[in-house]
């Protein structure tokens, strides 16, 4: 860490909020309501969504649709493996399951462009869920999977691990050559290939960090559904999802997906319970109003008024 | 043996005819307008559902309504094209950057459109039936309907081919889908061009749900697995190509047909997915594609 020269003087107040945040999260479940750490919970589960989504797909405008399929690898992970081993080692298998996949697809599919990988990789959720169904109906004859029991408290406690790794491995990536690299691809990728990025090997490694994340996540939530079936595990919505949160947020700084996920995990807790039938809807219409609108999140609006507070003198920051 | 081998065959042209319907208006959307509308389906499932209510609450022959649904989805895309998608195309930096963001924006939509079929009309499946008797054809037998929703499909894809080739704004249509900046300085209205495709489009999706509705149960779920698969025939045939959706139509009916006879037809969509996986990495441009 000492070699990343990002740590400086400007970190210390931003570092100190995030210490502080990071105890308090610690010591939560000792303090706060069980409905507190169930629903930080699902907070902690659409961060890990949106940011490692955001490792990959942010800096290289790949949108990648493929979220829901490594979220319910992890989930499916868990179920066959959950009863033989520990949690920890579960979601380690989990992770990688997700990991070694991307590796593969994302090898044979980096290679589209744009909008045709959107496509294929969420095909791909649709792929792997109606095979999945074919071979529990007509291989392995088994409809659904129970998954071993967590109790809440240790769901919460992987769940912020897992999200604490990420947001280091996250911020490590940004700072370092590989972060540039996407970033370079992103900008335009055959003058990345020219000055001598492997850009194949650098998409497809990001990806499958990425999905390593996602499945890990998917690993823990299975703990907290106990029963699982392909349409579940393999739900769609967990392709949008995060999508809709990165862009809400803003992609620009690393905090604007957490800012993201986290409102919108509340906003969508709320929505469900109160008004179940119009939540869909609602969703929808945010979706569209956060593209039209917000190029930049929440996070480039403040920071547009920020800019402009301070006479536009940090306007590249 | 043959008898069932012709079914089969016979089946999955049926099949594909209506596939290529959808995929020409597929085909129009991101071919002309370049919005890779991922709501697709779900102007089949209003064209659907609205057919399915006139006929069983009002009585409307389905063929007739065909009159109603198709100008209605025209409209609804139309309009959904000028507020929307226009926005979108001025405030976007690149063509690359539009397509992202009108992609996602067209997955906002999808919800949006699904939930409000949900509303009105409940999430319960619904059938109808019309037009249902057995038709032989030198030994397979098929549904009456089955017929007439491929002769329908097929001549609404003709006339519209004919409108193309043969008239001023098919002229101006396929300017704007060979160079959309070039064919603006020549004079024609690309806003209105745009929204006019992005309208065609939807319409072409709304005439084929509601011929669908005539063959099929309904479900408000229906709509993505009709989106996949106008994608995947509008990579097959090539884009912007009508005789090309046709012919991509017809593959993947057979092999959706095949699948489902000798298989299982849970297989179906996994098939179809295969193709499109093998054909994208060997064959990205289509089969009737220019490059």
């Amino acid at each position: 860490m000492n070699s990343i020269p990002f740590i400086s003087k400007r970190a210390l107040v931003p570092g100190f909020i995030i210490l502080i945040l990071l105890i308090l999260l610690a010591a939560a479940p000792s303090y706060s309501s069980a409905y507190f750490v169930i629903l930080m919970g699902d907070v902690f589960m659409y961060i890990i969504l949106t940011v490692s989504w955001t490792i990959f797909s942010g800096p290289t405008g790949y949108i990648s649709l493929a979220t829901a399929a490594f979220f319910g690898i992890g989930v499916y992970a868990s179920a066959v493996a959950g009863n033989e081993f520990p949690l920890l080692v579960v979601i380690g298998l989990g992770g990688l399951a997700s990991f070694g996949i991307a590796l593969l697809v994302g090898f044979l599919t980096l290679r589209l462009k744009g909008i045709y990988f959107a496509i294929f990789t969420f095909g791909l959720v649709t792929l792997i869920e109606t095979f999945l169904r074919w071979w529990e109906l007509n291989i392995s004859h088994t409809i659904g999977r129970v998954v071993v029991y967590v109790d809440n408290t240790t769901v919460y406690y992987v769940m912020f691990i897992i999200l604490v790794v990420l947001m280091l491995t996250a911020f490590i990536i940004r700072h370092s050559r590989f972060g540039l690299a996407l970033q370079s691809i992103g900008e335009h990728e055959e003058a990345a290939a020219h000055i001598g990025i492997n850009v194949t090997v650098v998409k497809t490694i990001a990806f499958a960090i990425s999905a390593f994340f996602m499945g890990a996540a998917g690993a823990v939530m299975a703990t907290r559904w106990t029963y699982i079936e392909p349409s579940i595990a393999f739900n769609p919505l967990y392709s949008f999802i995060p999508v809709l949160m990165a862009i809400f947020g803003g992609m620009g700084q690393l905090y604007g997906p957490v800012i993201g996920a986290t409102i919108f995990t509340y906003l969508k807790e709320k929505l469900i319970t109160e008004i179940p039938e119009l939540y869909m809807v609602i969703f929808g219409v945010v979706m569209v109003i956060a593209i039209l609108y917000l190029p930049d999140g929440l996070v480039g609006i403040v920071q547009k008024l920020w800019t402009r507070i301070r006479g536009g003198k940090r306007a590249h920051t | 043996m043959l008898v069932t081998f012709l079914d089969v065959v016979i089946g999955g042209l049926l099949l594909g005819g209506i596939f290529a319907l959808i995929a020409v208006g597929l085909s129009l959307q991101y071919g002309v307008a370049r919005v890779l509308n991922i709501a697709h389906g779900e102007f089949i499932l209003l064209g659907a559902m609205s057919t399915w209510w006139l006929h069983t609450v009002h009585g409307v022959n389905p063929l007739v309504s065909l009159a109603i649904t198709g100008p209605a989805t025209f409209i609804i895309g139309f309009l959904i094209h000028r507020t929307l998608f226009q926005r979108l195309r001025s405030t976007s930096a690149s063509t690359g950057a539009f397509e992202g963001r009108s992609m996602l924006a067209a997955f906002g939509l999808l919800f949006i459109i699904q939930n409000v079929v949900i509303l009105i009309w409940g999430a319960d499946i619904k059938s109808y039936s019309y037009y249902a008797f057995p038709v032989n054809l030198g030994g397979a037998v098929f549904g009456a309907n089955r017929l007439v929703i491929f002769g329908f499909a097929v001549a609404i894809g003709l006339i519209f081919y004919l409108f193309l080739a043969r008239t001023r704004q098919g002229k101006a249509i396929r300017a704007a889908a060979q160079d959309t900046a070039t064919a603006g300085l020549m004079g024609i209205n690309i806003k209105w061009v745009l929204a006019l495709c992005f309208g065609f489009g939807a319409m072409m999706a709304g005439l084929a749900g509601s011929l669908l509705s005539m063959t099929i149960s309904l479900n408000s779920a229906m709509g993505l697995k009709y989106t996949i698969i106008a994608v995947i025939v509008v990579v097959l045939g090539g884009m912007g190509s009508i005789p090309g959706s046709f012919i991509g139509g017809f593959i993947l009916g057979l092999v959706g047909s095949i699948v489902s006879y000798y298989l299982d037809s849970l297989l179906q969509l996994a098939a179809y997915y295969g193709l499109f996986m093998i054909l994208l990495l060997v064959r990205p441009a289509g089969i009737l594609g220019k490059k």
